[in-house]
């Protein structure tokens, strides 16, 4: 894939090293100086979460710690029941990010590998419902949410506040921009790949699950990582969808939960970073899958 | 308005689709796809792969968009079709001329995408430039720029907070403004809270920033960059001349990106004062009309089309020659 940005190159391959000159030092001077201010937020959040509550009010924050420890994190874990959160999220990240892939390759499939008319029409909807905010739709899809029975399906017995639907609207919204991606990783094949099987008489399905959908692993494992951040990540839909606290998933419980059960601002930097961690874990697995899905659609041509 | 894709075909593809496409199939000789190929259970099949994620898609997505249209409209106060009344263009002109907050929110929208332009913007770019230089430990300095764009807004919200917090945060602490009646109330004061809260989204942006432009970077012919240095031009001439001009697609994308995130905007705001006084914005006012205590479904829907305009004046130019460039390669 030509749009992948290869972050290794740089670092593993120096070729040549330039000997040191004033103005690299400068600038690697700068950098350091840079990446540090960047990280500090983090750091300070971290500072503050691993000082116990009492030191921190009576000495102020801004203070030599006594004493440092994991104590806050374990209290926020425990306190606030963290694993029955993130099991939520579990729950509906993992459908929503399998099912955007499928589905949003099955559309990429059609409209990159043959030429009905429809095809960038079609291409110009997903592309387009990707990009509005999601405040445009929301009220409806709320009221439509509510409007939605299914007994005996979800625990609420109905679309709103329940997992699945929270996991269509994240399929329904994300496939706009999977399907944009895929379809230009799609038509990157040779023709001839899907037309002499075709002539072999291979039917459709078989063109896309045996031939296209195995040459588009490395395409789909940055979109999955990516969609997985995004999705973990997602605030907005749970707070809106989701009425009951015990059903949210972790980024959006974590506002609750900051108001229900952590009373010192210790424990919520606690609680925040806790948050971050599996996206963070993500991230440094998958660095390369999801810097190149980042660019995937941005930088053509 | 609902447009399944078995029914839309040959009587809604708009000009920019129909036009192209019917170029190119006279032009080429063969078809470009396989079908004269296709048997009947081939097509079925294909209808079926398309049109189930069309169907999602548009339902989840368009429908209610245009049902934000039609809401618009009306009063409703959600219980009952029957209470649904039309009123025209009412919900607008109270939006317009009787709402306090909706002019103050259209305004921190503005300031939000301007302020990403002017200072991350750059900042992403001239930091991408930086690392573009082969030098060492580039990987580390990426990863400090950009863990804020992988951690959810949301936990960004309570990070800055620690840092904001008018008694026990970090700013507050340093200058000696955590004593009561000495507060610098960073989060509560209307005239600088916006602010506040635009710092911690600058902290996100510039790493996204950094990596579009790092990728776009990636893509420009090495061969300039030696042309230019054996016409003796220094690096700042390079950059403004030769290097600046070949990233305009990236900067396409980084235009619409940051425009389509100011128009977004929530989540910080959110988490830090629920979009109360000073840092109003269109997305939480939208909101506000629906998990708040009033239900106001037409009013709300104004906003949410005002809003769905705006965005959409954004978003179709810069459809149309994504797709134009698209045909044409």
């Amino acid at each position: 894939m030509s749009t992948t940005v290869d972050t290794t190159a740089a670092t593993a391959a120096p070729k040549e090293r330039t000997p040191l000159r004033p103005a690299r030092v400068l600038l690697h001077v700068f950098l350091a100086g840079m990446a540090l201010a960047w990280l500090g937020p983090l750091l300070w959040a971290l500072y503050a979460a691993m000082r116990p509550y009492g030191e921190t009010s009576e000495k102020g924050y801004v203070s030599w710690p006594d004493k440092l420890s994991f104590d806050n994190f374990t209290n926020a874990f425990t306190q606030s029941d963290m694993t029955h959160y993130f099991v939520n999220t579990l729950i509906v990240a993992v459908p929503a990010v399998l099912v955007t892939l499928f589905l949003s390759s099955m559309v990429a499939f059609y409209v990159s590998r043959f030429d009905f008319r429809v095809n960038i029409f079609l291409l110009l909807v997903f592309t387009a419902g990707n990009l509005l905010p999601q405040q445009v739709i929301i009220t409806p899809l709320y009221r439509l949410y509510l409007l939605i029975d299914l007994p005996g399906i979800t625990m609420s017995g109905k679309l709103y506040d329940s997992a699945l639907g929270l996991v269509l609207i994240h399929v329904a919204f994300q496939s706009g921009f999977c399907a944009f991606v895929l379809s230009n990783y799609m038509r990157s094949l040779p023709h001839e790949l899907t037309e002499a099987a075709l002539v072999d008489g291979a039917s459709v399905w078989r063109l896309y699950w045996q031939i296209v959908l195995p040459l588009c692993k490395p395409a789909m494992a940055a979109l999955g990582t990516l969609l997985s951040i995004w999705i973990y990540n997602d605030f907005f839909w749970a707070l809106v969808l989701i009425s009951t606290g015990e059903n949210m998933p972790i980024t959006s419980a974590l506002n609750n939960l900051s108001g229900q059960y952590f009373t010192d601002p210790n424990l919520v930097a606690a609680g925040a970073l806790l948050t971050a961690i599996p996206t963070l874990v993500v991230y440094f697995a998958l660095q390369r899958q999801f810097v190149s899905g980042l660019t995937l659609g941005a930088n053509k041509g | 308005m609902t447009t399944t894709p078995t029914e839309s075909p040959e009587a809604a593809t708009p000009p920019p689709g129909s036009g192209p496409a019917a170029k190119t199939a006279k032009a080429a000789k063969v078809p470009r796809g396989h079908r004269r190929l296709l048997t009947r259970r081939d097509r079925l099949t294909l209808g079926l792969m398309a049109g189930l994620p069309t169907i999602l898609h548009v339902a989840l997505v368009w429908v209610t968009a245009f049902a934000s249209i039609a809401l618009a409209f009306t009063t409703w106060d959600g219980i009952g079709f029957d209470s649904i009344k039309w009123v025209g263009f009412d919900n607008f002109k109270e939006l317009f001329t009787n709402n306090p907050q909706f002019w103050p929110a259209v305004e921190h929208n503005i300031i939000w995408f301007v302020a990403l332009i002017l200072i991350p913007t750059p900042l992403g770019l001239f930091l991408a430039v930086q690392l573009d230089k082969q030098i060492r430990f580039s990987r580390v300095y990426q990863t400090a720029f950009f863990l804020p764009v992988v951690m959810s807004l949301a936990v960004i919200g309570f990070v800055w907070q620690l840092i904001y917090n008018p008694d026990t945060g970090l700013i507050n602490s340093l200058i000696g403004a955590n004593e009561p009646g000495h507060y610098i109330d960073w989060i509560g004061d209307p005239d600088l809270n916006l602010w506040a809260i635009l710092i911690a989204a600058s902290w996100r942006h510039t790493g996204y920033m950094m990596i579009l432009y790092l990728a776009g970077l990636k893509g420009v012919d090495p061969s300039l960059r030696e042309a230019s240095a054996l016409d003796g031009a220094n690096e700042w001439q390079t950059f403004k001349n030769v290097i600046f001009p070949t990233l305009r697609p990236t900067n396409t994308v980084v235009l619409v990106v940051t425009i389509i995130e100011a128009l977004r905007a929530f989540d910080l705001v959110f988490v830090f004062n629920k979009g109360a006084e000073g840092t109003e914005l269109l997305s939480i006012l939208v909101t506000n009309n629906i998990i708040g205590e009033s239900s106001r479904i037409g009013y709300g829907s104004a906003i949410a089309v005002v809003l769905l305009v705006i965005s959409l004046v954004v978003i179709i130019p810069y459809l149309i020659s994504t797709f134009r460039k698209e045909r044409r390669a």
